[in-house]
């Protein structure tokens, strides 16, 4: 059973800068949304906070009941090592971790587990494979497997699709869809507006100040956009002490 | 003409030394060449040079002061110099680098100091005849603790060492891991010096690690290559160095090194020979 998680006046950044800025709203339960925004806009940055990893500035977040191992976040792919020598089974069988953690033994039931995790993204005939010899495509589609293991609850991706290719691409949203036809919440930063509008019923329009929140088609009009694009110019480096804070906090 | 006893209790304690070097200390070079740490391992080698001769020099020639000693430094300069590159702006290569010419400086000064030539010589290149009974147990409990340990991190420290977000969102204690591991690192070096010295103890935990990139690209299978180049070196090494009457450590590296030169020219994966004489390429 999953509840809705909400942003009550969240505000999140970095040395003082808030990347985010006074965001309240809720992403409704088993809802499949899609954040975009400009470069800088707060994308990563909120999706970092809904992660954990980055401590709110204002405001907090209720993850109505979800404890972090309902969790998964997937950062953007340059951020693991894939020279390293492990293979594709065994990077999929980490998404045991919510269960195993770092010494439970691996059992058959597992393995099988893994290889249908493998089957579900067209991978299965890859798992001995080591990591390093996949394409860029072939590895989203992999980590993507691990995130299926993990059974998290609400699933958290950083621009999966970029660099990706367009059957990839297709493949993987039909997970996702997947994914939130059996109840899981799904939040997804995005940069092509085209597969937003063709794929994510709900949208979060962020540039900092949260611009638009609500039905794809609602918030993807020319005046959010324009709006969004207009805002995310204004970056001060001597910018003074936020207004909303004095009544706020 | 070179004459060992291969019979004498004094080659056994050398054999089984070095065998638990190898054990030990191969598997942590696996994974500092993986996890592009090699310059900490070199780094941590010279630390703990200024911490066993100061021990030498308070305590004499006591096995376990000299011990403590080492493990004392190496943990220091380890820990600082992962504060300096947190708070200054100085990179984590150039912040290491000053801080283990420091401390060979700041060692082999205290020896000059206070200790003769031939102590200087056995603490930086090792000598075959410190192996005491003592020192091998030592050096035994040090491959026990470390095998164990290892395989009690093995999972998170695999996941920590290429994919560190996962860990992180799994709820995986990655710091932890890492402080363990490096714990493991200076134990090794220290328990290695007696037989290869503080100058070449980094060498046989890197250089058999290092050899073995070019033969695998399994984990296990690197981990094991690198423990058996470790092995033939260190045992051969010390053969030569009783034998022959010079110190171990330069005579271990440098049979580890002809191992590396080769495994560069010949191995399966990125050596000379993979690049300028591939094998026919597949079908698909």
């Amino acid at each position: 059973m999953c509840v809705p998680v909400t942003l009550h006046n969240l505000s999140a950044g970095y040395d003082r800068h808030p990347a985010v800025h006074h965001v309240s709203g809720q992403f409704p339960d088993a809802s499949m949304t899609a954040i975009v925004g400009p470069n800088g806009g707060g994308k990563s940055t909120l999706l970092k906070c809904l992660a954990g990893f980055v401590p709110p500035m204002t405001g907090h977040i209720d993850f109505g009941g979800l404890s972090p191992r309902d969790i998964a976040y997937l950062p953007q792919q340059f951020e693991i090592d894939r020279t390293f020598p492990i293979s594709v089974l065994e990077t999929v069988m980490l998404g045991h971790w919510p269960r195993t953690g770092a010494w439970g033994r691996y059992t058959a039931r597992h393995r099988a587990e893994a290889m249908d995790a493998l089957a579900l993204v067209g991978m299965r005939d890859f798992a001995a494979r080591p990591v390093v010899s996949l394409s860029t495509g072939q590895w989203q589609r992999v980590l993507f497997a691990r995130l299926s293991l993990q059974r998290a609850k609400l699933i958290l991706l950083d621009e999966p699709f970029a660099a990706i290719d367009g059957r990839t691409t297709h493949d993987l949203l039909h997970v996702l869809e997947q994914w939130q036809g059996a109840g899981r919440t799904i939040i997804c930063v995005m940069h092509d507006f085209a597969l937003v509008r063709d794929h994510f019923p709900q949208t979060m329009l962020l540039a900092r100040d949260l611009v638009a929140w609500g039905v794809t088609a609602a918030v993807m009009n020319d005046a959010n956009l324009a709006r969004a694009t207009a805002s995310a110019s204004h970056w001060d480096d001597r910018a003074g002490l936020c207004a909303v804070d004095k009544g706020a906090a | 003409m070179m004459t060992v006893d291969l019979t004498s209790p004094a080659f056994h304690r050398a054999l089984l030394g070095a065998l638990c070097v190898s054990f030990g200390s191969a598997p942590i070079g696996v994974f500092l060449v993986l996890r592009r740490m090699s310059l900490i391992g070199d780094v941590i080698a010279h630390a703990i040079l200024p911490g066993t001769a100061a021990a030498f020099i308070m305590y004499g020639f006591s096995l376990a002061a000299m011990s403590v000693g080492g493990v004392i430094a190496g943990l220091a300069v380890a820990l600082a110099a992962g504060v300096v590159t947190r708070v200054t702006a100085l990179r984590e290569d150039a912040s290491l680098a000053a801080f283990y010419l420091i401390a060979v400086a700041a060692g082999v000064m205290m020896l000059a100091l206070h200790g003769s030539a031939q102590n200087l010589e056995d603490v930086l290149f090792g000598n075959a005849q410190s192996l005491t009974p003592d020192a091998v147990w030592m050096m035994t409990g040090t491959c026990a603790v470390t095998i164990v340990t290892m395989l009690a991190i093995y999972r998170p420290l695999v996941v920590e060492s290429f994919d560190p977000v996962f860990l992180r969102s799994v709820g995986g204690r990655g710091g932890l891991v890492h402080a363990v591991f490096i714990g493991l690192a200076v134990l090794n070096m220290v328990e290695s010096y007696r037989a290869m010295g503080t100058l070449m103890s980094a060498g046989l935990m890197l250089i058999p690690a290092i050899s073995a990139q070019f033969w695998t690209r399994n984990l296990r299978m690197m981990i094991a290559v690198a423990v058996g180049i470790a092995a033939v070196s260190s045992i051969s090494g010390l053969v030569v160095a009783m034998g022959a009457h010079v110190p171990p450590g330069p005579a271990i590296i440098l049979i580890a090194g002809a191992i590396y030169l080769f495994s560069l020219c010949l191995g399966r994966f990125g050596s000379v020979r993979a690049k300028y004489f591939p094998a026919r390429h597949l079908a698909h």
